[in-house]
C-alpha cells in the first residue's frame, strides 16, 4: 500500500503567508507537494465555515497563515483570526473532531523557509496522526 | 441602585402582579406594555403589545409557556428607536438574550422599561395545552409552591429540557443584566418582592422594604438543583460524543429544516449563510462527491450547518431552549449548544446576558491574549 498522503487545505493571507508561500517557490525551496492554497486578503476574513467545510470534506488538515501580530495589513485582522481559530478549535474538540488538524501560523512574505518548514512539520503530524476518520464516515 | 418593596397580596400572587402591571400603563409609567396574555381559545399564552388599558384582562405573566424567546419581539419592536415608552415583561433567558441582541445592534434599549419576572419553569407549548385541556392550571399549581420551593412541575409531565437545567430562574442573580423592575415570587409569603430602579420608586408609589426572609434559600436550592441537572447533562452528552461518529449519532435524525435556526433569539442574520447559494452546488458536484468518498449522505451539508451556527453564535448562547422546543426530532440539541457555548465562553471569561459593557467576544480583541495560538 503507497504511504499515507496527507491533504492540507491553507488559507493565507494576501499580505504575508501567501507572499512567504511564494517566496519559498521563487527561492525554489522544497516541500512536500501536500497543501492546496487558497488565497484570502486577510486572515481575518476567514469565516470558520470554509475550515469546518475542508475537515467534514476529509481534509487531513487545515492551516490558516496570517501576518504576525501587530503586522495585519489592515491592522486588527490577524487578532480577531485568532479569536476565532481559539473558538473553533473548542467547539472541534467539544463535538469529538480533532482540533490539532487546525493549525494557525504567522508567517510574514519574507519568511519563505518558514512557510515551507511549517509545510513539512504538518505533513510529518498529519501522517503521524494518520487520514482524518471522517473520510470514512458518510453521514456528515 | 435599586428600590425593594413588597407588594400586598390582596386575592391571589397572580392578580397582585397584574395590577402592578397595569398600574404602570395608567400611571403613564410606560406607554405601551409587552406582556403575555392568555389566547381566546385559553391553551396557550403569548406576548401582546397593549396600549389599551382595559385590554388587559387575560395577563398572566407567570404562565409557564414560553412559545417565543421575546428578545426578538422586543428587537422588532426597538430595532430603530421604540417611538413610545414600552414596557417589557420577560424571563431571565429572554432578558439575556435581549442584552445580547443590543450588543449585536438588533434592538435598542432607550424608551424600554425592562420588567423581568421570576421563571417557574416552563412546558412545551404542547404539553402547556394538554393541561389546560384536561382542567388543570398550571400556572396555579406552580404558584402553590413558591413559598417553599422549588416548584415541581405536573405529575406526569416535565419542564423544557432547557429549564430543567437553567441556573438563571431569576433576573435579580448575579451575572444578570439588572432589570429596571424585577417581581419575585419565589420564596414569598403573602406579598411579592418588587425591585424597580431608584427613580421609579416614586411615580409608582412604592415603600422600600426587605426581601422577604425565605427568598433566599428558596432560590439557592432552586439553582442547586437546576446545576446539578445541567452538569449531569453535560456530563451525558460529553460521554456521548467522543468521536465524530459519535457526534454523527446525535444528528441522525436532523432533517436540516433550520427551525433551531429560526427559533434561536441570537440568530439575528436576515440572511443566514447556510440559506444563501453558497451551500446550493451544480448537480455535477455531488456525483464527484458520491464517486470520491463512495456515498454521501442527502440533503449534505448537515454537520457543517450545526458547526457554523455553533460558530458564530456560541458565545452569546444564553441556553434558552427554543431551539430543542423547535427541533421536530427531539435532537438535544440546547444541551449540546450549552455544553459547547460554556466552554467557548469560557476562553474569554465572557457570560452572555451579565452586562452591556462586556463586549462581545467575536467584536473585539486583545493583543496580549491567546498567545500560543499561531506560534510554533
Amino acid at each position: 500500500m503507497p504511504e499515507f498522503e496527507p491533504r492540507i487545505v491553507a488559507f493565507l493571507c494576501n499580505w504575508c503567508t501567501y507572499t512567504g508561500a511564494d517566496l519559498a517557490g521563487t527561492s525554489r525551496i522544497q516541500y512536500p507537494p501536500n497543501v492546496r492554497i487558497i488565497r484570502l486578503m486577510c486572515s481575518g476574513g476567514l469565516d470558520p465555515v470554509y475550515v469546518t467545510k475542508a475537515l467534514l470534506e476529509g481534509a487531513d488538515g487545515v492551516l490558516i497563515g496570517g501576518c504576525h501580530p501587530g503586522d495585519c495589513h489592515y491592522q486588527s485582522g490577524n487578532y480577531k483570526a485568532r479569536r476565532r481559530v481559539a473558538i473553533l478549535k473548542t467547539i472541534l474538540e467539544q463535538l469529538g473532531f480533532d482540533p490539532d488538524r487546525v493549525w494557525l501560523r504567522w508567517i510574514s512574505a519574507s519568511e519563505g523557509q518558514y512557510f515551507a518548514d511549517t509545510v513539512t512539520e504538518m505533513v510529518a503530524a498529519l501522517k503521524e496522526k494518520g487520514p482524518n476518520p471522517v473520510r470514512e464516515l458518510w453521514g456528515i | 441602585m435599586a428600590v425593594n418593596a413588597v407588594l400586598e397580596i390582596e386575592d391571589n400572587v397572580l392578580n397582585t402582579l397584574n395590577a402592578f402591571l397595569r398600574g404602570l400603563l395608567e400611571r403613564g409609567v410606560v406607554d405601551d406594555l409587552l406582556v403575555p396574555q392568555t389566547t381566546l381559545a385559553g391553551d396557550n399564552v403569548v406576548q401582546t403589545l397593549v396600549h389599551d388599558v382595559a385590554h388587559l384582562s387575560a395577563m398572566n405573566p407567570m404562565a409557564p409557556v414560553l412559545p417565543v424567546n421575546s428578545a426578538t419581539l422586543v428587537s422588532k419592536l426597538t430595532i430603530t428607536g421604540a417611538p413610545r415608552k414600552v414596557g417589557v415583561v420577560l424571563r431571565t433567558c429572554e432578558l439575556r438574550a435581549l442584552v445580547e441582541l443590543v450588543k449585536l445592534q438588533q434592538a435598542t434599549l432607550e424608551n424600554v422599561v425592562l420588567i423581568g419576572v421570576d421563571c417557574l419553569g416552563t412546558y412545551e407549548v404542547t404539553d402547556y395545552a394538554t393541561l389546560i385541556a384536561d382542567g388543570i392550571d398550571p400556572t396555579a399549581e406552580l404558584l402553590a409552591q413558591i413559598k417553599d420551593g422549588p416548584p415541581r412541575p405536573h405529575d406526569g409531565y416535565n419542564f423544557r429540557a432547557a429549564c430543567q437545567m437553567c441556573e438563571y430562574p431569576t433576573p435579580d442573580a448575579p451575572g444578570v443584566h439588572a432589570p429596571d423592575i424585577h417581581l419575585g415570587v419565589l420564596g414569598t409569603d403573602g406579598g411579592v418582592l418588587v425591585t424597580v430602579r431608584d427613580d421609579l420608586a416614586e411615580p409608582l408609589e412604592l415603600t422600600p422594604a426587605s426581601i422577604p426572609a425565605g427568598r433566599k434559600a428558596v432560590v439557592e436550592a432552586l439553582v442547586r438543583e437546576r446545576a446539578a441537572e445541567r452538569d449531569r447533562r453535560f456530563a451525558e452528552f460529553r460521554a456521548r460524543v467522543t468521536d465524530v461518529s459519535g457526534l454523527l449519532a446525535q444528528f441522525s435524525t436532523c432533517i436540516r429544516c433550520h427551525n433551531c435556526m429560526i427559533a434561536c433569539p441570537i440568530c439575528y442574520c436576515r440572511e443566514c449563510i447556510v440559506r444563501t447559494t453558497t451551500f446550493d452546488h451544480e448537480p455535477r458536484q455531488y456525483f464527484d462527491w458520491a464517486e470520491r468518498k463512495s456515498i454521501i449522505r442527502m440533503p449534505v451539508d448537515t454537520l457543517i450547518f450545526h458547526l457554523t451556527r455553533l460558530n458564530h453564535m456560541s458565545t452569546s448562547c444564553v441556553g434558552c431552549g427554543m431551539c430543542e422546543s423547535a427541533c421536530p426530532n427531539d435532537i438535544p440539541v440546547a444541551t449540546i449548544f450549552r455544553a459547547v457555548g460554556e466552554k467557548v465562553q469560557a476562553i474569554f471569561d465572557y457570560v452572555p446576558g451579565r452586562s452591556l459593557e462586556d463586549e462581545l467576544p467575536l467584536a473585539t480583541f486583545r493583543e496580549d491574549e491567546l498567545t500560543e495560538l499561531g506560534e510554533k
